[in-house]
């Protein structure tokens, strides 16, 4: 589904974020040099932002003043995904029943969900016992499970290292593909961009631009972009 | 591990076995002083035996009712955001720098036999209320501790990560979930310490017992302490009975320290999560309805100090002059006193720390022995001590400084001790690469850090001893006077509006002391 910020405008004491695009279904970047307003935009689409004016609509319908919980998307935030004192079933469990009321199919599903995910032995752990990357994973089961037509990521594999962080970025790909999902994806790394993203939208200097084909931007980059990326 | 080239200076090393000495001293004197003079052939009497019943069962309720109450206080707190909210967070660490006596003067004025609450009550045709004993002793310390308690959970729920409220808003969790799943587990790893922090307070809470206790039913262990020395005279009592606070009060610091009492000053209490769940109209007036009775229970007492005591400045007691320099005296000695053993003592553990683990933590026992050792124990102790060789009468005022001055080493220690060591660990190689030594390591790295701590330490203590109301009274003959004692003399004359008076200025003392230490430590100062 198409995602379509209209003349959209975030005031935050001295912090400004302005957005007037569409983003196309399929997986785009958002990449732009930190304290820009990358991870304020994928909060502001996922509503624990209050605009100043504008709105915001997927797939057609208004959600400008939808509560979280019945926004067609699923955010993954860069840490702090999964409840510490719940286990990995349990965490991945409340994408299916927020109060872990689960029935048997819906324990299947669960099952099934961590499988995919490559984790299919450790539901009886607790987030302290994984890794970085076995945590995020955990999340995108969930998210899975969530199945909204947007999934957004913000930085969630920036702390693990490059082949694992690659492995992630695929496995999210082939997440996206069998589930016919929009893929918003905050990143500071423009290879990850090149990696998956077919557009990719910069933002700098309180503006969200128009996207733009991930390998044209890069390669032919404004002035705000060739600072960050030092060239 | 490297080994350092010069490993501890020697004026870090002297003085801080010196402190440790001084300190050792005048809590393990008294101890072994009780523990020979204890008269185990008196035994205690029934009386004795129920002082100790009530001194646990009121402690037990003080505590549970402390913080049952603050769990809706701090909740209110962490999810509105409202105009004076910064006030009432402020208001809610006024108990812990207001004098005793003051604060009881206020509950009085409010809950009192001709209080305000009486008056109402009595014109509606109702019997006036009667707070003395155990609904007195419990009211002054859910007056004290409800607001401990409340900041304590409120840093907990300001150290909730913003993102588990915003992930259980995207899952759609009611209320009732996000209790469950968020705040109940940081209630579960809170609420014990902050139980026995508040039971340990009110089993030393000499101050209220003397004023609003007494009797055979509402009698604590101190309270028969007092007694035992200042009316029967009775020495080997006295010491047995301080031997029973001291082991119980041991119990519960060991207790506690498994718990992890979470005592931080300052830190999450600012923070304000916006939350998805709490919007409904149910919600936000049980929220608005706990915030005014808390503040209404907190600051009519003390509103009504200040309406009684300005009208009656005009006519202060002669003995004010006096009192007020006695006061200050002892409330700048002892602080003083307790921030200089402060700094050699944390200097000293910070330097064990990073060499000998074990050593450091034998020092670090100490403070908790110090915690476990109440006041009023040790004040018993150097009672009996001087007794044979002086006239304890005639030292009260450096006693009291001296017993205050230990009463505070702990909270000092405990502000000073965690920024020397996050400088030594962020710092420490840095200052050692170029050779930093001495005179100039302190000055230029150690004390930019500590002198915010050190500040406040100092301030704290400072407002502790000005509002003492505890050795003193074992100590202090007829004509010694300082401001609490001679409010609780006015008071106990039934001289109210005098009483009143003296309230303000010792408030206004007190207030002023900490306020001029805290704001030395922070002028300049860069974060």
């Amino acid at each position: 589904m198409d995602i379509k910020l209209e003349n959209l405008h975030i005031q935050q004491d001295d912090f400004s974020l302005r957005a007037d695009l569409t983003i196309k279904h399929g997986t785009t970047a958002i990449i732009g040099p930190s304290g820009g307003g990358k991870s304020t935009l994928l909060l502001a689409i996922a509503g624990f932002v209050d605009l100043s004016k504008g709105g915001i609509s997927v797939g057609g319908n208004d959600i400008t003043n939808t509560p979280p919980a019945k926004r067609p998307v699923t955010l993954l935030f860069q840490e702090n995904n999964l409840f510490p004192h719940l286990t990995v079933f349990q965490n991945t469990g409340l994408g299916v029943r927020p109060d872990l009321k689960l029935s048997k199919t819906q324990i299947e599903l669960v099952e099934d969900a961590l499988r995919k995910v490559g984790l299919a032995d450790m539901g009886t752990r607790r987030p302290s016992e994984l890794s970085g990357g076995q945590r995020q994973r955990v999340a995108l089961a969930r998210a899975l499970l969530r199945d909204r037509p947007v999934l957004m990521l913000d930085e969630p594999f920036a702390a693990l290292g490059p082949a694992l962080r690659h492995e992630m970025l695929d496995l999210v790909a082939h997440i996206r593909q069998e589930q016919n999902s929009t893929l918003l994806l905050v990143t500071h790394n423009p290879d990850d961009a090149l990696r998956i993203a077919e557009s990719t939208v910069l933002v700098a200097d309180g503006i969200a631009m128009e996207p733009q084909p991930t390998a044209t931007l890069l390669n032919n980059p404004p002035p705000a972009l060739a600072a960050y990326l030092g060239k | 591990m490297a080994v350092r080239s010069k490993p501890i200076t020697s004026i870090t090393r002297w003085s801080g076995l010196a402190a440790l000495l001084f300190v050792v001293l005048l809590v393990v004197g008294p101890l072994i002083t009780l523990w020979l003079r204890a008269d185990t052939s008196s035994a205690l009497t029934s009386a004795d035996w129920a002082a100790v019943q009530f001194t646990l069962f009121q402690a037990t309720l003080s505590a549970i009712i402390s913080v049952i109450l603050a769990i809706p206080v701090a909740r209110a707190l962490a999810r509105r955001s409202f105009r004076g909210r910064a006030i009432l967070v402020t208001l809610l660490g006024a108990p812990f720098l207001l004098p005793v006596i003051v604060a009881i003067f206020g509950l009085l004025a409010i809950w009192g036999r001709s209080g305000l609450v009486s008056q109402v009550s009595q014109s509606f045709g109702m019997e006036r209320l009667n707070i003395y004993g155990l609904v007195g002793v419990l009211l002054a310390h859910v007056f004290f501790n409800l607001p401990l308690v409340t900041r304590l959970i409120l840093q907990g729920w300001g150290h909730i990560p913003v993102e588990h409220f915003r992930l259980s808003a995207q899952l759609g969790m009611s209320p009732k979930d996000v209790f469950l799943r968020l705040e109940l587990p940081m209630l579960r790893a809170i609420l014990p310490g902050a139980f026995l922090l508040v039971f340990l307070l009110c089993v030393t809470s000499f101050a209220v017992a003397l004023t609003l206790g007494g009797g055979p039913k509402a009698t604590t262990i101190e309270l028969a302490i007092y007694q035992a020395l200042r009316f029967e005279f009775d020495l080997g009592k006295a010491a047995v009975l301080g031997l029973i606070q001291f082991i119980i009060c041991t119990v519960i610091a060991f207790w506690s320290l498994r718990a992890a009492v979470p005592v931080s000053f300052g830190s999450g209490l600012s923070v304000i999560t916006r939350r998805w769940d709490v919007s409904s109209k149910v919600l936000i007036w049980q929220d608005a309805l706990v915030l005014v009775a808390v503040t209404g229970f907190l600051g009519a007492p003390l509103v009504a100090v200040i309406s009684r005591g300005l009208p009656a400045l005009g006519n202060l007691p002669a003995t004010i002059w006096p009192a007020i320099v006695n006061s200050l005296t002892v409330a700048l000695f002892s602080a003083v006193l307790s921030v200089i053993l402060a700094l050699a003592l944390a200097g000293f553990i910070d330097d064990l720390k990073s060499r000998h683990n074990r050593m450091s933590s034998v020092v670090e026992g100490v403070g908790l022995l110090m915690l476990a050792a109440s006041p009023f124990v040790l004040g018993t102790g150097l009672f009996i001590i001087i007794h044979p060789i002086a006239d304890p009468f005639a030292l009260a005022l450096p006693v009291t400084a001296l017993v205050n001055a230990a009463i505070s080493l702990p909270l000092a220690l405990r502000a000073l001790l965690p920024a020397m060591q996050h400088n030594r660990q962020t710092y420490g190689r840095l200052t050692d690469s170029l050779e930093m030594q001495g005179w100039a390591r302190f000055r230029l790295t150690t004390w930019p850090a500590i002198r915010k701590p050190l500040g406040f330490s100092t301030g704290l203590a400072a407002a502790l001893s000005m509002g003492d109301l505890g050795v003193i009274t074992l100590f202090a003959p007829p004509d010694v006077e300082t401001l609490p004692l001679l409010m609780y003399r006015l008071m106990g004359a039934y001289r109210m509006d005098e009483a009143a008076s003296v309230a303000l200025i010792l408030v206004a003392l007190t207030l002023t002391l900490f306020w001029i230490f805290d704001r030395g430590g922070r002028l300049g100062h860069q974060t």
